[in-house]
């Protein structure tokens, strides 16, 4: 019979080894304990020693070839059930067995990447702030004090942290026999989490099979008093929304920019205190009575002069024509949350505008889209965009690009930390930017020029002075 | 040869130390007893302890390190093999681990690290409960009561501190036997290591330090870890230390016999600096040929123990064919046993948890088992885990 051989863990929590040799050919005949291959993990160069005493019936990769843990890499025909030398069931065991032991945490996904959770950022859903500007962001675990930390790799996810759906293990194992996708279900429990009622109702609707509906009455009837609150409290089991208009063109959107335009996020953590004692000392003048004035109306207008030293930023990659379009004009986007979802309207020539000018416009985008009116021609043809993660409390984040810009920018909250200020340590308030840019057309440098130019005139507003 | 009478002192730091060269040793001069040529070298403070050893037990003696390296080897390829998580391999240090445990009586108790599967062995733990925790089905191999062997320590040195204690409380039953814990040159950095000797010594307590010094604490060199010989620590702690040769099974059994019959006569602990190698990796997740020298290994491999007792052997004419094929049977037999155990090794089931935690009936400890088991049934598929919630 023939017996295959998994790649097994051969380190404590690797996820992959590299074949570096074969000792053995197919048609060879091994003995147990043979080695047979010579294996490069992340941690050293091993032999591996054959589980079998029998012949080698097949070699499934090639040298130099990166192999997932789990994957089988040999076969060999062996006589009988067991191994002549007690190998027993060995491979089976081996191959069933999931790398998830002493010490190894969660077992892996089947990709096989080691996928960190990110960081919650709890984004407050349905406050008042609900139509203030905001992007789709994909909530990273801050790096060390890393000004540009790797981009962390996660779906495109539709909730705005990026995080998996909340739920239990019994849950998951649930949605996974039943093969429903957790992301698909919307949960009726505390915050946002998924129930057992909440699977089954996908699946199922009101046509669940006797069984689960009796695991359902049996659960509910079992529940004690504080548990009936709870069950009451979920109100309607399941709610189902057609994917059209915002959501539909928002999800189009961004699965399009995320797999066409390599994303690079630079960060920049800047101390604005200097901006923020211009915008206290703006809000108070008799000329701009009446404005609105925002930390993001000032980072607008610094973004705007910014582009004039770096327009590449202020760009497109046309695929269909192989050509780059250069803007010489600016049509600011800002990502806003809209009670029907995300929208990116821009600003026409926002750069011809005064600091008065952007100030009206961006309020009247707001409050446009507030409403729920912005129109399709408002929505069309922005060349760079701004999200306002900061009024979530949030610092940093990776947003993805709106399609066809090169760049977004997102704005972080401004806190008052203790900052070097004057070689002393002092509070100041200080922001977060984080510039993501389409790395085919942009380059780091420029990217990061722009991106330090822009904090140079946050931290000093007078630099602009210098730059224009 | 030992410093019996400690408190010697007068040992200047950073002197020469740990170098191969070094004449400055207060723990005495390496004891030999065994060339790595397998000559026999007559020492008079040690011959003594060594009178009633038969052929027949040097015999026993060679088979046992060929046996536990049998083991050592079918463990290191069952790791590879993806039937068990880790293993960290004693290659080399056989005849340290055989000469101390063959020469414990059998109500000592052994306080062993993770590395000293060796002593398991002889003290009467089965091939397949050595990589029971390995293999992960249980958080120990063992019964410690069955064998007086405590389950093996992960915790650098901890067990120096369990083993005092338990000398202590030697003392308080008022009996001769003796606590010995195993430990590495590593360990003796430690805080637990330092704190159990201290305490040793201050109530006299019938313990043996047996410190295996197989040169490297994963990838730190000894010569970093101390600048002196490790057995001159003990002198500090006001602890009698010796250093013998640790592949010499002979030298070892001596010194064991020695430190043991002190602890039993009230004479209090014993630091034992056994100068072994570890040929291998310090786990199987380890490289050494990162860190240190092929040359080392290669000076080291030329005092091999099993090969200097083989020509022992062979020198008093004990090795004879059937000898040789009988020794190898047995570890081809004990190797089966290992692998075949370890692969039908049963799974652990997720209530095996609440198991060896306490005694005797705990009622919180109960409560968290009845919550357990309502979530395990919980996944279950839904008709089973209806019946359950029925039932309760």
């Amino acid at each position: 019979m023939i017996k295959e051989f998994r790649l097994p863990d051969l380190g404590e929590g690797l996820t992959e080894s590299e074949i570096v040799a074969w000792k053995v050919a197919v048609g060879d005949t091994v003995t147990l304990n043979q080695i047979i291959a010579e294996v490069e993990t992340a941690k050293a160069v091993v032999e591996l020693p054959s589980p079998f005493a029998g012949v080698v019936a097949a070699l499934h990769e090639q040298p130099g070839t990166v192999v997932e843990v789990g994957k089988p890499i040999v076969s060999f025909e062996i006589e009988g059930d067991d191994g002549a030398d007690g190998s027993g069931g060995g491979a089976e065991a081996g191959g069933k067995r999931e790398p998830n032991l002493v010490g190894y945490g969660a077992v892996l996904e089947a990709s096989g990447r080691p996928a960190r959770r990110a960081r919650t950022f709890a984004a407050p859903a349905a406050s008042p702030a609900a139509a203030e500007p905001v992007a789709p962001v994909r909530a990273v675990e801050p790096v060390a004090p890393v000004r540009a930390p790797e981009p962390v790799e996660t779906k495109p996810a539709a909730s705005a942290s990026g995080e998996r759906p909340r739920s239990t293990p019994p849950v998951r194992k649930l949605a996974k026999d039943l093969g429903v996708d957790l992301e698909a279900v919307t949960g009726s429990g505390e915050r946002g989490l998924i129930t057992r009622d909440d699977v089954l109702n996908f699946v199922g609707g009101g046509d669940l099979p006797a069984t689960m509906q009796g695991l359902g009455a049996q659960e509910a009837a079992g529940a004690t008093a504080q548990a009936a609150g709870l069950v009451q409290a979920r109100g309607e089991r399941e709610t189902r929304t057609p994917i059209k208009g915002v959501r539909k063109f928002t999800a189009a959107a961004m699965v399009a920019s995320a797999f066409t335009a390599p994303h690079v996020t630079e960060f920049l953590t800047v101390d604005v205190t200097p901006t923020m004692e211009l915008l206290a000392r703006l809000k108070a003048s008799r000329a701009f009575a009446g404005y609105k004035l925002t930390p993001l109306t000032l980072v607008s207008k610094a973004v705007l002069i910014a582009l004039r030293n770096h327009p590449t930023l202020n760009a497109r990659w046309d695929e269909a024509n192989q050509e780059i379009v250069q803007f010489n004009y600016v049509n600011l986007g800002i990502a806003a949350a809209t009670p029907r979802g995300l929208t990116v309207p821009n600003i026409k020539d926002a750069d011809r505008m005064s600091l008065m000018d952007l100030s009206t416009a961006l309020t009247e985008l707001t409050d446009t889209a507030r409403a729920g009116k912005t129109s399709p021609e408002a929505l069309s043809g922005g060349t760079i965009s701004i999200t306002n993660i900061g009024v979530f409390g949030i610092d940093a984040g990776t947003p993805i690009l709106n399609p066809g810009e090169a760049a977004i920018l997102a704005l972080g909250a401004v806190r008052k930390m203790p900052w070097e200020y004057q070689d002393e340590v002092a509070l100041r308030q200080v922001m977060t930017l984080s510039l993501s840019f389409d790395h085919r057309l942009v380059d780091g440098e420029q990217g990061s020029r722009f991106l330090q130019d822009l904090g140079a005139m946050l931290a000093d507003p007078g630099m602009v002075l210098a730059m224009v | 040869m030992f410093t019996d009478d400690a408190g010697k002192g007068g040992i200047a730091a950073g002197g020469p130390g740990n170098s191969e060269n070094s004449m400055r040793r207060t723990g005495g001069d390496l004891v030999q007893l065994i060339t790595p040529a397998g000559e026999r070298i007559s020492h008079p403070e040690f011959d003594p302890w060594l009178q009633d050893v038969s052929d027949e037990q040097l015999c026993a003696l060679y088979e046992d390190m060929v046996v536990i390296r049998r083991i050592d080897a079918e463990a290191t390829a069952l790791q590879r093999q993806g039937e068990l998580a880790l293993w960290p391999p004693l290659l080399g240090q056989e005849a340290s681990q055989i000469g101390s445990a063959r020469a414990l009586r059998e109500d000592d108790f052994v306080f062993p690290s993770y590395r000293d599967n060796g002593v398991a062995y002889c003290r009467g733990v089965k091939p397949e409960d050595l990589v029971r925790a390995w293999r992960g089905n249980a958080s120990a191999g063992w019964d410690p009561f069955t064998v007086n062997v405590a389950t093996q320590q992960i915790i650098i040195g901890a067990q120096s501190l369990h083993a005092t204690g338990y000398a202590m409380g030697i003392q308080n039953d008022g009996a001769d036997c003796v606590a010995v814990a195993y430990f590495g040159d590593g360990a003796t950095s430690e805080g637990d290591v330092n704190e159990a000797m201290v305490f040793a010594a201050s109530f006299q307590a019938p313990v043996v330090f047996f410190c295996q010094n197989n040169h490297w604490a994963i990838s730190e060199p000894v010569r970093l870890q101390s600048h002196i010989q490790l057995a001159d620590r003990a002198s500090g702690f006001g602890i009698p230390s010796m250093r013998v040769d640790g592949n010499d099974v002979l030298a070892v059994m001596a010194a064991t016999r020695i430190a043991l019959d002190r602890a039993r006569r009230g004479g209090g602990p014993t630091f034992i600096e056994a100068v072994t190698y570890r040929m291998g990796p310090h786990t199987t997740a380890d490289d050494p040929t990162r860190y240190r020298d092929a040359n080392e290994l290669e000076d080291w491999a030329a005092k091999d123990p099993i090969s200097r007792m083989k020509s022992l052997l062979e020198r008093k004419g004990l090795l004879t064919a059937g000898f040789e094929a009988a020794v190898a049977a047995q570890a081809d037999a004990v190797a089966k046993e290992l692998r075949a155990g370890t692969i039908n090794m049963p799974e652990p089931q997720p209530l095996d948890i609440f198991k060896h935690v306490y005694s005797t009936p705990h009622s919180w400890l109960d409560r968290q088992q009845e919550h357990y088991s309502r979530y395990l049934a919980s996944f279950g598929d839904p008709a089973e885990a209806a019946s359950e919630e029925g039932a309760r």
